[in-house]
């Protein structure tokens, strides 16, 4: 009975989510909203490297960088969309007391919402890729893909990222309108430190003991080598060292890594939400409205 | 026209700034938000540069290029939608019954917001150079004051023009500002020589004032850059100057006729659309 109020919350906090994201406008422009941005964040960077390079997409680093950033829209928009739940409940619409009083589970609400910020978020990376591969020739091949590592990797890093921001969303509670400067000062910690569009190895040695710890820099390294196996073989060889900085660690270590990662952010996220619950209980700011 | 009115109008011009300058002060972590967020995509930017051994203007570029995008999304996000947030919390009224220009309030807000702006973008370009030991070497500082005010008036202009179109927006203003973020940074080159992109499409993005004011800038701070320049420095002045004029003639008329449709359609106190 827990089990399908929980189900029927996720799947009426989804539609709720995507009402809000969606219509207040016809689903063509509502699509062209949500290309143009990713389209263009990955273009900058294709400019950056055609003024160097002179338009050598061939390059193994090329893929690698178009492939880290057209998947960091993952770390960004769904990190950013379970904190803004929160947020925007809060501030903006003012019913975050309704549904605190619904009787629902609040977990169940949240993971609503955020599968929409997933779903919208995996059409953008899956147009953003599409458009790599047909127009600039980013090497992903569909029959050397790895699908089980790709499979694994979905699951364990989406896990990842949505127990972080469970816990940025239990600081939100907390906070004034900062949790879009935490939000994104987080975001942009994995921007630089993960290995999203240029090698750890590139950073001083200093940052890249951080990159090491940080889960976000397997997963990418993961997806990577499920989606490009050869392109990754290729940017190694063509550096002739460890160039990828994990090229010595095998795909179950980095399965591995993941998951306990998973599961420690998960307990972690959990006490944090938790007590940031408690405390914005107590204290009167479930209701509490500073930016309108 | 009286003294009363320009006076009045002076005052909701000082009225409209004074929080936009003493905000920052009494809420300190914003400015470090302001100032570190752009920092990260500087520094990400930066290494895939070195990464690939680029020259360092294209470093310094970059540097330059993120302290401007601090400008930038003053003018989308507290410029352009702040009508909307306005309607949203119920000020927009109070705005349009006071018995001042609504000019004077844009005024005020574009004041105030360049006034902040400006000191979290050096504090952005101070860091990014020294990090990234980026060599400025200004030859002409006459010529960069020109300029500088002259892409910041074209600039907050076009926020003032936009600010009335958002005026009517929903949930679109929201959306309309988050399309105009990455899109703009690539048409204008805010991270590589806008030149790099075409001459025609260089040229379209020239409406938007950043993208002169930011090719410009870098003629005058690196000795490197002339190959890279889109137009003459000279050209680019006239050009900012003649932008300056027609964006604050169109916020004027459009902040006029907004109103009119907004008030027509009891479109200016509706919230949450």
């Amino acid at each position: 009975m827990a089990v399908m109020n929980d189900l029927r919350t996720i799947k009426n906090a989804a539609w709720l989510g995507w009402e809000m994201e969606a219509n207040w406008t016809d689903p063509f422009l509502f699509a062209t909203y949500s290309i143009a941005k990713p389209i263009s964040a990955t273009l900058i960077l294709v400019v950056m490297f055609m003024v160097v390079t002179g338009g050598d997409t061939d390059n193994a680093y090329f893929s690698y960088m178009f492939i880290g950033n057209a998947l960091y829209m993952y770390v960004a928009e769904v990190l950013f969309g379970v904190t803004w739940v929160i947020h925007d409940d809060r501030e903006h619409y003012m019913t975050l007391k309704q549904v605190y009083i619904a009787p629902i589970n609040f977990y169940a609400y949240i993971l609503g919402r955020s599968v929409i910020k997933i779903v919208i978020t995996s059409a953008g990376v899956f147009i953003t890729l599409a458009f790599g591969i047909l127009m600039l020739g980013v090497k992903i091949d569909v029959g050397q893909i790895d699908w089980l590592l790709l499979t694994g990797s979905i699951i364990l890093g989406m896990g990842c990222i949505c127990v972080l921001g469970l816990a940025l969303g239990g600081i939100t509670f907390l906070t004034a309108r900062h949790s879009i400067g935490i939000n994104e000062g987080v975001a942009g910690v994995f921007y630089v430190m993960s290995g999203i569009i240029f090698p750890i190895t590139a950073l001083p040695l200093w940052a890249q003991s951080i990159s090491k710890v940080l889960p976000i820099t397997y997963w990418m390294d993961s997806m990577r080598r499920a989606l490009m196996p050869e392109a990754m073989a290729e940017l190694n060889a063509a550096a002739a060292f460890d160039v990828t900085g994990l090229g010595g660690v095998s795909n179950f270590y980095i399965m591995l890594f993941l998951a306990m990662s998973a599961a420690v952010f998960f307990f972690l996220s959990l006490s944090v939400f938790r007590f940031a619950d408690g405390v914005a209980r107590r204290k009167g700011k479930i209701d509490w409205t500073s930016s309108y | 026209m009286s003294d009363g009115w320009a006076i009045t109008n002076m005052r909701a011009i000082k009225g409209r700034a004074y929080p936009r300058i003493i905000g920052a002060k009494r809420e300190p972590s914003w400015v470090f938000f302001e100032i570190a967020l752009p920092l990260f995509t500087v520094a990400a930017y930066a290494y895939v540069y070195q990464f690939m051994e680029a020259r360092n203007e294209l470093i310094g570029y970059v540097v330059l290029g993120g302290a401007m995008t601090a400008f930038w999304l003053n003018v989308l996000w507290a410029m352009a939608s702040q009508f909307y947030w306005e309607k949203e919390i119920g000020n927009l009224q109070l705005y349009m019954i006071a018995p001042i220009s609504r000019m004077s309030i844009l005024a005020g807000m574009a004041l105030g917001g360049m006034f902040s702006t400006t000191v979290n973008a050096i504090s952005t370009l101070t860091i990014g150079a020294l990090i990234f030991h980026v060599v400025f070497q200004l030859t002409d500082p006459l010529m960069l004051i020109a300029i500088f005010v002259a892409t910041m008036v074209a600039l907050y202009g076009m926020g003032m023009m936009f600010a009335s179109l958002y005026m009517l927006f929903g949930r679109e203003a929201y959306h309309m500002s988050n399309l105009m973020t990455e899109p703009v940074y690539l048409v204008s080159g805010f991270y590589f020589p806008v030149r790099s992109l075409g001459f025609w499409t260089a040229a379209g993005a020239s409406f938007i004032p950043i993208t002169l004011g930011l090719d410009a800038l870098r003629q005058l701070f690196f000795s490197g850059a002339e190959g890279d320049a889109f137009l003459p420095l000279e050209t680019e002045l006239l050009l900012l100057v003649a932008l300056c004029g027609v964006f604050i003639v169109l916020a004027h008329y459009s902040l006029r006729y907004m109103e009119y449709l907004g008030k027509t359609t009891g479109r200016l106190t509706l919230r949450w659309q």
